[in-house]
């Protein structure tokens, strides 16, 4: 800008510019972010911290809640790891194969984004329970999908499989065809290359999609509650059991659990970030 | 890869950059069956479950009266917070794209927050701002407006979980296109508003129908936010997803799924007109699709 009239330069947190409207768009939404979003989780914020440290800590260690959040933990971690081993050989064939339907294919990818969470829920319920139509051909073999912590782990694997094809996806579009020639020149065979070239060159992509399979995955309800059968201890997931709190009434076990949910919420945010700011050292662009 | 009819030619070489036919056959397969088992089967399976008695069972399931309540509202909460977060979206993409100033990435990163926040947590925010051991809450309940367990309790949980769906489709979009077309159009006389409407939404409006389609699509099926805040009160604060959870608890099966199939169907709409758009205008959505 090379028309700066002295008044304005003092403004120096944001450039001037003859388009108009700055005030109003961001005045407007900042105010309302702050209403629907910032205010209501500084409300959680504020009610966790007047709970006190110790108040806090004897809520939080109730052995149910913890449980609830380790069943939360380690059944989003085995969901997020299938879908970043599946997610990329799903976009793999959708990027490097052409076969009839690839097209259609792409799409339902998106499936989870579009289905409500409790209709996923009841229709993964009636297909993996006991009588369903793949629970029967385990029913045999004593094994049980839903209505244990395995019937969990198929529902999150469900919400999160597009966070990893859709971020892996373009990364793998984008792949230089003259790097695989040049491996290939060199003697390299088709695993090498693909192990050793492709593949770390797609890391910070997987671990992103990885990461945010994962963050949805801790958070996710709708779909979980129908077919994890919810037993106590066993298979009952950390956001569950906030809604129970609340029905009970108990607001400082609900808040206690809504605030390290919160916490975990920020600690794969900052993960994601670190991915980011890697990649860019490493490979010069961002996922 | 086509046999050789000469047995003397010399055997092909196969394209370095891809892997043999038999590798292929396998990945491919792999793909295939694990997308069949985890999204094509639960998607058949909403339909076989709600037309198993027949379809005269199914839509005397759906057209039940608490269920018809269920959808009516459904309606009404996606009509009050999808317009709501198409304007935010709007207002955040102009202020974002086009100025330049300090403080934009904190600003995006705090739109995307409610991607990153667990359903349930937007609801119990709500309960814990508008409940009775708030301050809010019974001050507005005296004066005769009730949040929670209330319709406005609704809608304010689907606004939080819908927040971003519109802001995040066109900021990218707007921040590619830069600010050249605006400025020619003031140049020229144009005031704002003419600006924006005759330059800069013609611009966005693919991306904008975009945004609008996943957000609608995630008002009318959002669940957790809203379980948390609706109390149940059949016939008042029941939307289609938590009708859904009444009939199956009560091992209505068929009601159960005949109301999802409804919602499969809003699904499947979205997924046609969100391929349908970026098959078409690809190039006019945003930059980065990849993440949302």
């Amino acid at each position: 800008m090379n028309t700066l009239s002295p008044a304005r330069q003092s403004w120096n947190w944001k450039r001037p510019s003859v388009i108009p409207g700055f005030g109003l768009t961001l005045g407007f939404a900042t105010v309302y972010l702050s209403l629907i979003i910032l205010i209501p989780l500084a409300g959680l914020g504020w009610r966790s911290a007047s709970l006190g440290w110790a108040d806090f800590w004897r809520v939080a260690s109730d052995p149910r809640i913890v449980a609830a959040l380790r069943t939360s933990f380690w059944t989003s971690l085995v969901a997020a790891s299938v879908n970043a081993v599946f997610g990329v050989i799903v976009a793999w064939v959708l990027v490097r194969y052409r076969f009839p339907g690839r097209r259609i294919i792409d799409a339902v990818v998106d499936l989870p984004f579009a289905l409500p969470t409790a209709v996923a829920g009841i229709a993964l319920t009636a297909i993996y329970a006991p009588t369903g139509w793949v629970g029967q051909l385990f029913a045999p073999f004593d094994i049980r999908i839903a209505y244990s912590p395995a019937g969990i782990v198929v529902a999150l694997i469900f919400v999160g499989l597009p966070f990893v094809v859709r971020t892996v996806q373009p990364v793998m579009q984008e792949i230089d065809r003259e790097i695989e020639e040049a491996a290939a020149t060199l003697g390299a065979n088709r695993y090498q290359t693909i192990f050793r070239v492709i593949l770390p060159s797609l890391l910070p992509a997987v671990l992103t999609g990885f990461s945010l399979a994962f963050g949805r995955a801790i958070g996710e309800y709708g779909s979980v509650i129908f077919i994890a059968g919810n037993i106590p201890y066993v298979s009952e997931i950390a956001p569950l059991l906030i809604v129970i709190k609340l029905e009970e009434f108990s607001y400082p076990a609900a808040t206690a659990i809504g605030s390290i949910m919160l916490v975990i919420a920020f600690v794969v945010l900052f993960a994601i970030n670190l991915i980011q700011v890697w990649s860019r050292r490493k490979f010069g662009h961002a996922v | 890869m086509p046999s050789s009819a000469n047995p003397l030619a010399a055997p092909r070489m196969r394209d370095p950059t891809t892997e043999g036919p038999l590798t292929r056959r396998v990945l491919l397969g792999i793909a295939l069956i694990f997308l069949a088992l985890v999204l094509l089967l639960p998607l058949v399976a909403v339909f076989a479950e709600a037309l198993r008695n027949g379809i005269g069972t199914a839509l005397l399931a759906v057209t039940d009266r608490d269920t018809l309540a269920a959808i009516r509202l459904t309606l009404l909460v996606a009509a009050i917070s999808v317009p709501l977060n198409l304007v935010f979206g709007v207002a955040a993409a102009w202020a974002i794209a086009k100025f330049e100033f300090r403080g934009k990435a904190f600003l995006i990163t705090l739109i995307d927050l409610p991607f990153s926040v667990s359903p349930v947590i937007a609801g119990l925010v709500y309960v814990l701002l508008f409940g009775a051991s708030s301050v809010l809450g019974p001050y507005l309940s005296a004066q005769g407006f009730h949040v929670l367990f209330a319709v406005p309790g609704v809608v304010l949980a689907t606004i939080f979980v819908t927040f971003p769906f519109v802001a995040r489709e066109l900021i990218p979009l707007m921040q590619a296109q830069g600010t050249g077309d605006e400025e020619a159009a003031l140049s020229l006389g144009a005031d704002g508003w003419q600006t924006f409407w005759h330059v800069t939404l013609p611009n966005i409006r693919w991306a904008l129908l975009y945004g609008v389609l996943l957000c609608n699509a995630r008002a009318m099926g959002e669940f957790g936010a809203v379980s948390v805040v609706s109390g149940r009160l059949r016939g008042e604060t029941v939307t289609m997803p938590l009708q859904i959870e009444i009939l199956y608890n009560e091992y209505s099966f068929v009601a159960a799924f005949a109301v999802a199939s409804l919602l499969a169907l809003l699904a499947l709409v979205t997924l046609v007109l969100k391929s349908l758009l970026e098959w078409h205008y690809g190039h006019e959505l945003a930059a980065s699709n990849g993440r949302r």
